[in-house]
């Protein structure tokens, strides 16, 4: 499997380390639903047979962080892109 | 036909032509008390249980292949009960000991070799956490035992004792612990519930599930609706694809795990051993293939495939635990889709929605739970209540806070 990084190239993907699903989102911890909603953000997944978007961060590369649309039935990757749009604050 | 010495002899006098099969291939019914969907060890084991143990006999397995065609098939056939949790350790000690009994008891010869596991320790550190989960063993009435180099040398004198970076302090060692035939587990269940009046119907894929309300009152199928009193998921590795058919989201993700196995040499390592500087596993089949493995790769996949940078990574630690299989040539490896849980243990509960009970979660640790998990799952199938020793394998326990994680590293499914 190679990971097609915007910044170095296609690169094996052992230089990458995996984090998982990238679609999901924080809760606000203020909100009313908080306690549930962090059960869910933390502890439950979709984990599709399919198109999955996950992230994963080029460690032994330009260790930047990519969100990467795969295939899990096929490990065929669609793309990858960075994680933090460009000009947006660190 | 019951499996003995003069059937044996009597099939042999007659050209081993009179041999039926071990069981039938069956048709699925229109209902069922009790749907078991997919057709694995676990599957088997809990129609099994359910008909010897509970009197539950108008049971169905669905398999959407062939019997043991998924991770039955595909482990490296480990058996042990070397836990050290509360939650997890009485349960593993029940599995070691319907393992003990197993092949009586299902008149099937399931290779049992209690050849006992070594795990290697190769710092202060982790003799130290070694020496604990032998006592907590101990403490649970497991027999385990803390071994210093020189023993270990007495046991297995070809492994690299002085390897520069993890040279072998010494071992934990389970004596009961060994390996079984996984396939021969599979077929022995099978014919056992079989022989009790479960229909064990293959090449039967669940499709989605029938719907009276809330409740779950059966399955659809590519064979046609079959409709049950309670149905019972036993997919691990398709657990959320299955589950998601009844609107639940679980805390897995299915990862692929790979095994190797060698050209077959004569007898060279005859335990278990495992590796403990990074993850490596290795015991000889009775063939006389090395069979080992490692990590999982570490992302989603359901492609029962992996890729190459685990198998270097598993090699590497072969060759810095036993130098000498070096020059072997890998015959064959392979891949499975494990159930990856959120807190590296499996789920045995029934879920929020009535009539459906679910098994998963099983990790790369499902193998030698086959007996108890199916056991237990009966139990809970039949009595309504968990065994008392899964009582801790519950679903909501991520809700509750009660996680049982034995590595300690957290909601991060590819580092358990």
């Amino acid at each position: 499997m190679r990971i097609p990084c915007p910044y170095c190239g296609e690169r094996d993907a052992h230089e990458f380390a995996y984090l998982g699903d990238a679609t999901l989102t924080r809760p606000d911890p203020a909100a009313a639903e908080a306690e549930q909603a962090f059960h869910d953000y933390v502890y439950l997944r979709d984990n599709p047979a399919g198109a999955h978007e996950e992230w994963w961060y080029h460690a032994n590369g330009c260790r930047q962080w990519l969100r990467v649309a795969r295939d899990t039935r096929t490990h065929a990757i669609a793309a990858a892109t960075a994680a933090r749009v460009s000009g947006e604050p660190a | 036909m019951r499996y003995s010495f003069l059937s044996l002899l009597a099939n042999g006098l007659s050209g081993q032509s009179r041999w039926t099969p071990a069981w039938r291939d069956a048709a699925p019914k229109p209902a069922y008390d009790v749907i078991i969907v997919g057709g694995g060890g676990h599957g088997l084991a809990t129609a099994y249980y359910l008909a010897k143990v509970h009197g539950i006999r108008n049971v169905a397995v669905l398999e959407k292949g062939v019997i043991g065609s998924g991770n039955a098939g595909r482990n490296t056939t480990i058996i042990r009960s070397n836990y050290l949790l509360p939650g997890n350790e009485p349960f593993y000690e029940w599995s070691m000991k319907l393992w003990e009994g197993l092949e009586q008891e299902l008149n099937y010869n399931a290779m049992v070799s209690q050849r006992g596991i070594l795990n290697l320790f190769h710092s202060d550190a982790q003799r130290d956490a070694y020496a604990r989960r032998g006592n907590a063993m101990r403490l649970a009435g497991v027999d385990s035992a803390l071994l210093d180099k020189a023993r270990v040398k007495a046991m297995y004198p070809f492994l690299d004792f002085d390897n520069a970076r993890f040279p072998i302090q010494g071992g934990l060692l389970q004596a009961r612990a060994g390996t079984a035939r996984h396939d021969a587990v599979v077929w022995g269940y099978a014919r056992a519930a079989d022989r009790l009046g479960v229909d064990i119907v293959q090449n039967c894929e669940v499709t989605g599930f029938l719907r009276e309300g809330e409740a779950i009152v059966g399955v659809e199928t590519t064979r046609g609706p079959v409709r049950a009193g309670k149905v019972a998921v036993a997919v691990a590795g398709s657990s959320s694809r299955v589950a998601g058919m009844a609107g639940l989201r679980l805390p897995i993700e299915s990862h692929v795990l790979q095994a190797f196995v060698s050209e077959g040499l004569k007898p060279m390592v005859d335990g278990v051993i495992t590796f403990g500087a990074g993850h490596f596993y290795i015991s000889q089949s009775d063939k006389g293939g090395l069979v080992f493995g490692g990590d999982i790769d570490g992302y989603n996949s359901y492609a029962q495939r992996g890729n190459l940078p685990v198998i270097e990574d598993v090699c590497e630690g072969g060759m810095a635990l036993m130098p000498r299989i070096g020059r072997l040539r890998l015959l064959r490896h392979w891949g499975g889709i494990m159930d990856m849980s959120m807190d590296g243990s499996p789920i045995i509960d029934r879920t929020p929605v009535p009539g459906l009970f679910l098994n998963a979660g099983w990790c790369y640790g499902g193998f030698k739970a086959t007996p108890a998990s199916g056991w237990c799952f009966a139990h809970l199938l039949a009595k309504g209540e968990p065994h008392e020793t899964a009582g801790a394998f519950r679903l909501d326990r991520f809700r509750t806070g009660h996680l049982i994680d034995e590595k300690g590293v957290g909601a991060q499914p590819n580092l358990h």
